[in-house]
């Protein structure tokens, strides 16, 4: 009895080592990417930062009016004024469908013309 | 183990036999048995000695091994640790209020030399010299030959730069990583952003630190890393600034001024939404303080901070205003306005005569002095002194900039009698046009103090109250019919009921000793739309003088106004704030009910 407690206690020993051992790794393997990863999100901060940095570079205001005045013939950009506003009752309404034309009448052009006239 | 019998039977008949005591053998054998059992616990009191005395030297050792290295290595960060990001270390962003990037970083290299390890000093030299025309290549040349070791030579080069550099091949040459503040935006809100510079520098890196405006003041809170990088965000509005700061440049130079100030605040929150000081500079490139001469001349000069001015006119509604809360007048209450009001030895003057009296509606229109003094001096020296006080213009601005104590008013010496006549239409008194901003904005948006911050805000200020709502509103009233009947007329904007106070104001000798006859400050200061007011605009023009009639016009009304209305114009819309247009009546239909 006595001799199977030792064995039984000597084999979770080394079990729990081997344990140990392999947390011990799998531990440091997580650090180290923890550690890449860190870089990597670092890398990417430093990135967008720069990105973000010549966005707002391209995007200054003395450019933009530059450009606006470069490019008025195509565009047509005024700087906004208060005629910019509009009422809502300046939209029109949109305009019914067109029903589908079930019974088509065959005309001639002659009277096309003229009801394009009358029109 | 056998053990020996304490009397042993041979032993004792033998003893018996010589007739020896057999006692003495048993007291010998016990002494013995005795010794032995001594022995034996002796020996393993000193076995569990020396493991517990092995234990602790081992436990010991270990403590001070792990204390020695925790003392001679290199500190580092704990990299298993999951709180915090421990990556942004970097400076803060400052952005407008709709997050726009005012001032950011950006990564570059600096480049030093280690003249020891150079091969071909004086091709370095040459071929630094051509790479930055700002350097000297016989200086350089002296630089690498002498006994340093360790040389600075650009404190940030640009990728180009670096590979040009890379490209001499110098082992002597290095670079190291240096961060940069970048202000994307260039000039606009220079003044406001301040600017940065380096502090401490090492290769590996180097300390960013603000040196005015923003970045100072709010330094260790850029540089907190506890904020993880989360930016500043101002009550600023880039697009507004911008607009705003082209309209001003625009204005100054029709105007021939060689100075310009406006400051637009929200009415309700005190929140600065441009502030503009002319002439600016460029915070990526910050000149020199000045070294001789008037600092107010310098770029650098915040002229809507810093700068205070004797701003003339536009204090009259502050007088109005108070004797209407004091119920000393009312709006159409008349006042005399015979001319000229002596006082002593001084004599007060209107732009031209006005009559024998005028309303206290007409004294602000009109805007006569004689009016303002004479209802002054119902108010009187002390309770003025108040008024002034509860709108702010006594402290220099509690604006965020480490700029903002330097603008300190100035103040009468002896608040007398004829410095409360003064003071009434803004003689006497210097403050600067963040102050009167502010008081504008306190005075008439209802009646509550307003205290200016460049921060954004996101409720309206609940100050305590400084005039009755009536009061308020009466004098929106009166501002309103400068605009529409007096001296402001060219600040009609249709749409926006600008209502305004012109205010021109001699500019005081530098040497002391009396005013130019022929140079002004002149100041519009308005708010829009005057029916539900929003914005509070100040534009100030220094030494301003409109040329296109017979003999140059320095009056405000035809220098800062139109200014000023063309920068409402321009920038009301993009504050999202539609036209107020009359709407005609549909023709033809008649409202009725049942």
């Amino acid at each position: 009895m006595r001799g199977l407690f030792y064995v039984l206690t000597a084999m979770a020993v080394m079990g729990l080592a081997v344990w140990a051992y392999q947390e011990n790794y799998k531990t440091q393997a997580a650090i180290a990417e923890v550690r890449e990863l860190h870089g990597q999100i670092g890398a990417a901060h430093e990135r967008i930062s720069m990105l973000r940095a010549e966005w707002a570079y391209l995007n200054r205001p003395d450019r933009l009016v530059d450009l606006a005045d470069l490019n008025f013939d195509r565009l047509g950009l005024l700087p906004l004024m208060p005629d910019a506003f509009g009422a809502v009752d300046q939209i029109i309404y949109p305009l019914p469908p067109i029903l589908p034309i079930t019974n088509p009448i065959e005309l001639s052009y002659d009277q096309l013309k003229a009801m394009e006239n009358d029109l | 183990m056998s053990r020996i019998p304490l009397r042993p039977l041979a032993r004792i008949l033998n003893a018996r036999a010589k007739g020896e005591n057999p006692d003495a053998i048993e007291a010998e054998n016990r002494a013995r048995r005795h010794e032995a059992m001594a022995d034996k616990q002796r020996q393993r009191a000193e076995g569990r000695l020396l493991v517990l005395g092995l234990a602790f030297f081992c436990a010991f050792g270990v403590i001070g091994m792990r204390m020695g290295t925790l003392a001679s290595s290199v500190p580092e960060e704990p990299r298993a640790s999951a709180v915090g990001n421990p990556i942004i270390g970097q400076r803060s962003d400052i952005v407008d209020r709709n997050g726009r990037i005012l001032a950011t970083n950006l990564q570059t290299h600096s480049l030093y030399a280690h003249p020891r390890d150079m091969l071909d000093p004086a091709n370095a030299a040459k071929e630094l010299a051509q790479i930055f025309p700002e350097l000297d290549e016989a200086e350089l040349l002296k630089d690498f030959q002498s006994d340093r070791r360790f040389l600075w030579i650009r404190r940030q080069i640009s990728p180009e730069q670096m590979q040009a550099v890379h490209d001499i091949g110098s082992p002597g040459l290095l670079f190291g990583p240096r961060e940069m503040r970048l202000y994307p935006n260039g000039p606009v809100a220079s003044h406001i952003l301040g600017g940065a510079s380096y502090g401490r520098e090492g290769v590996a890196s180097a300390e960013v630190i603000g040196v005015a405006g923003v970045e100072r003041q709010f330094d260790s809170y850029l540089r907190d890393p506890a904020n993880e990088g989360a930016p500043l965000q101002l009550s600023l509005d880039l697009t507004v600034q911008a607009a705003a700061e082209q309209v001003l440049a625009g204005g100054m130079s029709i105007m021939n001024a060689k100075g310009a100030a406006s400051v637009l605040m929200d009415i309700h929150t005190g929140e600065i939404i441009s502030m503009v000081s002319l002439p600016d500079f460029d915070p990526n490139n910050r000149p020199r303080v000045l070294t001789t001469g008037d600092q107010s001349d310098s770029p650098l000069f915040n002229r809507a901070v810093q700068g205070v001015y004797e701003l003339g006119s536009v204090f009259k509604i502050f007088t109005t205003a108070q004797a209407m809360e004091l119920g000393l007048v009312n709006a159409n209450t008349m006042i005399d306005t015979q001319g000229p009001l002596t006082w002593g030895r001084f004599r007060i003057r209107d732009f031209r005569d006005y009559g024998p009296e005028l309303s206290t509606t007409d004294v602000i229109v009109d805007s006569s002095n004689i009016g303002t003094a004479r209802i002054a001096m119902q108010i009187g020296a002390e309770r003025q002194r108040a008024f002034l006080d509860s709108l702010g213009f006594l402290e220099p601005t509690p604006l965020e900039m480490i700029e903002a104590p330097t603008g300190r008013p100035l103040l009468p010496a002896n608040w007398s009698e004829i410095s409360t006549m003064t003071v009434s239409y803004g003689h006497g008194l210097s403050s600067s046009p963040v102050h009167l901003a502010a008081g504008y904005a306190s005075l008439l948006n209802g009646g509550t103090r307003v205290t200016p911050t460049l921060l954004r805000q996101t409720t309206p200020e609940q100050g305590p109250r400084v005039v009755s709502e009536a009061v308020s509103a009466a004098s929106r009233s009166m501002l309103r019919q400068v605009v529409t009947r007096g001296t402001a007329s060219f600040g009609e904007v249709e749409g926006y009921a600008v209502g305004g106070k012109t205010g021109t104001a001699d500019k005081p000798r530098a040497a002391g000793g009396g005013y130019y006859d022929d140079k002004v400050i002149s100041t519009f200061a308005s708010i829009f739309p005057a029916n539900d007011p929003q914005y509070v605009l100040i534009v100030t023009l220094d030494e301003p003088s409109e040329n296109s009639g017979v003999e140059p016009r320095r009056t405000a009304g035809w220098t800062a106004v139109p200014v000023a209305a063309e920068m409402i114009r321009r920038t009301a819309p993009l504050l999202g704030l539609r036209p107020q247009v009359d709407r005609p009546e549909p023709v033809g239909v008649t409202l009725t009910s049942n």
